[in-house]
């Protein structure tokens, strides 16, 4: 049975939903706008329409995140529904943040697709009803060692979306993707400062995934007994980390720069998102937190 | 291993001898090399930062096998699963060392490698860092032209207050000042490198703490029933997994005697399932400083002598008593059933190898609340005991103790012994507490005459937490600094007429730094309260 709060939660996790496609459109109307003007033009009425509908959107994700918070009077980001609702959350956050500091809104198509995408998939595929946690979960580092693994997730995403916007750069001033589809483009920022940007979106993530492997075998030597086991999820930490701290040397090697760089930090993100998806579902391991 | 962008803008800033450029951007000759030269040659592509993104990617991927096949470091049950199911990849899987992943040839030759680089990086850059630490700021470029941000402001008050003002702004600011009569130097942000550096050297202390202090951990495991008590040898433990320097006098004595178990459970009303909600186990623990009570539950470690007790399992074990054909008891103890299920359905089995007229064997399952299901099997739907239930297979023969295999104590060897009574012989045996059950044959009788639980605990020393600890400390902090300082270098000089004196500010920052700009402004405005005028490039 659910409780009040519980399918409010929901309701709004679909209005949330709805309102991100509204405004995906609107990006997209907006990129393909500039793709038939010469593209240089100043933000269109669209762009500042989907922006607005970006943060309605995100307000009402906001609310469905708290409310499930408290329907189930704890954090909410203890099976894989929770932590898909939240990392996407602080993923939109952070591109909302993102723009008051730097205008960014030419990856807003690519935010609010990827938040709609995995919000669908979650809240379709991974729903469960709010249940008790087990004896394990009972601790105050599942607050703090989840939460900085949404943070992390979430600017991880931000910083994948600039490396792509990066790499289609790259090749236009390269002299490809010249034909009228690419035309947006010529309303991106350089490639040089695409990488400058997703340099430091990429350095907070990793900084947090820094935190989230240290408070998770903080953990793990309390609740299991070791802090470090190679457990499935325990590789996949690894791996990220490994993959991210190769990208922060790529960058500042030459011959690494750009195009290499923004790749490994695709791959990077990629295992993020194996790590999240398949490991959780498909491994065994002893993170079986998934409540499927 | 580099600091961020040295490649980059290096040419004008600590470069002319900083180690570790990209020394493979020179042309190599191969074939001319003689053995020094080759054995440099080596050194350098080892500790050249492509080797080290190449390394650092091929760790990652050497780890994934470690995911997708069981390794017997965290999941032995797994591996001997995957032995039984695919014999011949076993055999294969098993020469290539892949359920062993973490510690196979493959995987420890890329660390190696790995740490050997990061060591013939930081080692130079350590000692041209600390050069630059006891160095004064570095002269202005010759060319000012070239400085990416300048500023001039008239020096209103004279060229010697000016240059008093805009030293003490600076200082203010913690730059390394240096002056003299018509011109300062001054730099900031060495705590990047810094940072750098300890970030890079507290992961040499990472490995280099497992390298040294591994061998001396120890762990084991034990099952502790109600009312027994373990004390801290190498004979109680169940099973013991000792590090490579491990001496048993490292065993501190103490004994730990479990009082109560206590599970909580819930409902779940979607699932329709019952849930734990807690685990506590009270204990009673006896060492050097007398005897105490203690509660041990999941997450809350308890600590005894120099090592961790840990909560891992529980499960119910019946008192089962079995009497020969006299009334005299031959066996008389709670056994270990291994649950199932979340209702606890659990297995467990009986040995009687004396005191009867044959060994007597039984394969027993418990119900804590035993229902019957429509097909009349028997199950549980509930985990705790509201209507405890012992079903057994009994056989009789031999017990195979005497072979000299180690038993497995959950497993009888049915396939050579006679079954008479259970299942499929007619005869059920299904015993609530207090029930007797007489065995055929007048052999004697077995009694369900009490219930206990159980938990399973591991105790464990691990001499690697402390130096790991500090280590990840400074990884940390080193990082964190690191990265949120900024390495800038301003030069003043004295410019404009002799009647009228201006000062031209030149500044430059290594790398991603966009409030450079900024900075300058704000420093000039601070050291000689007005706005500066701007000096485009040259």
């Amino acid at each position: 049975m659910m409780n009040n709060l519980e399918s409010i939660s929901l309701i709004a996790t679909y209005s949330a939903m709805a309102v991100y496609t509204l405004s995906f459109i609107l990006f997209t109307i907006d990129l393909a706008g500039r793709a038939s003007s010469t593209g240089q033009s100043a933000p269109t009425r669209w762009l500042r329409s989907a922006m607005a509908l970006l943060i309605i959107g995100w307000a009402i994700h906001l609310a469905a995140d708290v409310t499930r918070a408290l329907s189930a009077h704890r954090v909410p980001w203890a099976n894989m529904y929770e932590f898909g609702l939240t990392a996407t959350l602080v993923m939109v956050g952070v591109f909302l943040a993102l723009n008051l500091w730097r205008d960014v809104r030419f990856v807003g198509a690519f935010v609010s697709g990827f938040a709609l995408l995995a919000l669908g998939i979650v809240t379709v595929n991974f729903y469960v009803s709010v249940t008790p946690l087990p004896p394990a979960l009972q601790d105050y580092w599942l607050v703090i060692h989840v939460c900085v693994a949404v943070l992390g997730t979430g600017f991880f995403a931000t910083g994948a979306a600039l490396s792509s916007a990066q790499l289609l750069q790259e090749s236009r001033e390269a002299g490809g993707l010249q034909t009228r589809s690419w035309q947006f483009l010529s309303a991106f920022p350089s490639a040089i400062s695409l990488e400058a940007l997703a340099y430091r979106i990429l350095v907070i993530g990793f900084v947090f995934w820094t935190f989230t492997v240290i408070a998770g075998a903080i953990w793990a030597e309390r609740a299991w007994g070791r802090y470090w086991g190679w457990d499935t999820k325990e590789v996949w930490a690894f791996i990220i980390w490994t993959l991210f701290a190769g990208y922060i040397h790529a960058r500042a090697t030459r011959g690494w720069r750009g195009r290499p760089a923004a790749i490994l930090s695709l791959i990077g993100f990629g295992a993020v998102v194996f790590n999240y998806s398949i490991v959780n579902l498909f491994f065994k391991g002893l993170h079986v937190y998934s409540g499927l | 291993m580099q600091p961020i962008d040295l490649a980059d803008t290096t040419s004008d800033f600590d470069s002319p001898d900083a180690p570790r450029k990209n020394r493979l951007t020179a042309p190599i000759r191969g074939p001319k090399l003689g053995p020094l030269e080759f054995i440099r040659w080596i050194w350098r592509v080892l500790t050249s930062m492509r080797t080290a993104i190449i390394l650092l990617v091929l760790l990652a991927l050497a780890s994934v096998p470690g995911s997708l096949v069981p390794q017997r470091s965290s999941d032995p049950n797994g591996v001997s699963l995957f032995k039984d199911t695919n014999p011949e990849l076993f055999k294969f899987y098993d020469s290539i060392q892949l359920f062993d992943t973490f510690t196979s040839v493959w995987f420890s030759s890329i660390y190696v490698l790995l740490f050997v680089s990061l060591i013939g990086c930081i080692l130079p850059r350590t000692l041209h860092h600390w050069r630059i630490l006891r160095a004064e700021p570095a002269e202005a470029p010759a060319s000012w032209g070239r400085l990416p941000f300048r500023r001039l402001v008239p020096a209103t008050g004279g060229v010697a207050a000016a240059l008093t003002s805009a030293e003490s702004t600076l200082r203010a600011a913690h730059y390394r000042v240096v002056r003299d009569d018509t011109s300062i130097r001054a730099e900031f942000g060495y705590l990047r490198e810094t940072g750098n550096l300890v970030f890079h050297v507290s992961l040499v202390g990472i490995l280099a703490t497992l390298a040294a202090m591994g061998g001396y951990g120890w762990n084991g495991q034990r099952v502790i029933i109600e009312g027994q008590t373990f004390t801290n040898q190498l004979a109680s433990y169940e099973s013991f997994h000792p590090g490579s320097w491990f001496t048993e006098h490292q065993l501190v004595p103490y004994g730990v005697t479990l009082t109560k178990f206590v599970p909580t459970y819930t409902k779940d009303t979607v699932k329709d399932a019952w849930m734990p909600i807690d685990y506590t186990a009270n204990l009673s623990v006896k060492d050097a400083s007398g005897t105490r009570d203690a509660v041990l539950k999941v997450n809350e470690p308890l600590a005894i002598g120099d090592s961790q007790v840990y909560l891992l399992g529980n499960g119910y074990a019946p008192v089962i008593t079995v009497r020969d054909a006299k009334g005299t008891v031959v066996f008389d103890q709670p056994v270990v059933f291994l649950s199932q299920d979340s209702n606890l359905t659990s297995v467990g089995v009986v040995k009687v190898p004396d005191g009867l007229s044959t060994q007597l064997g039984m394969q027993g399952f418990f119900y804590p609340s035993a229902v019957e299901l429509d097909s009349g099997a028997l199950a549980s739907d509930n985990p705790e005991p509201t209507k405890p239930t012992v079903t057994f297979n009994v056989y009789t023969g031999d017990l195979g103790l005497d072979s000299g295999k180690t038993a497995n104590i959950f497993q009888l060897p049915i396939d050579t012994m006679t079954q008479i009574a259970g299942r499929h012989t007619g005869i059920e045996v299904v015993l609530t507490p207090g029930d007797v059950f007489t065995l055929p044959g007048g052999l004697g009788s077995v009694e369900f005459s009490g219930l206990r639980r159980f938990i399973g605990v591991e105790i464990r020393h691990d001499a690697t937490q402390l130096g790991v600890g500090i280590s990840v400390l400074f990884m940390v902090a080193g990082l964190l600094a690191s990265l949120g300082t900024r390495r800038r270098r301003v030069w003043i000089r004295v410019a404009g007429t002799a009647r009228k004196p201006e000062l031209e500010w030149g500044g430059m920052s290594r790398g991603d730094d966009p409030r450079m700009d900024a900075a300058l402004d704000k420093l000039v405005e601070r050291a000689h309260q007005t706005s500066p005028a701007r000096v485009a490039r040259a």
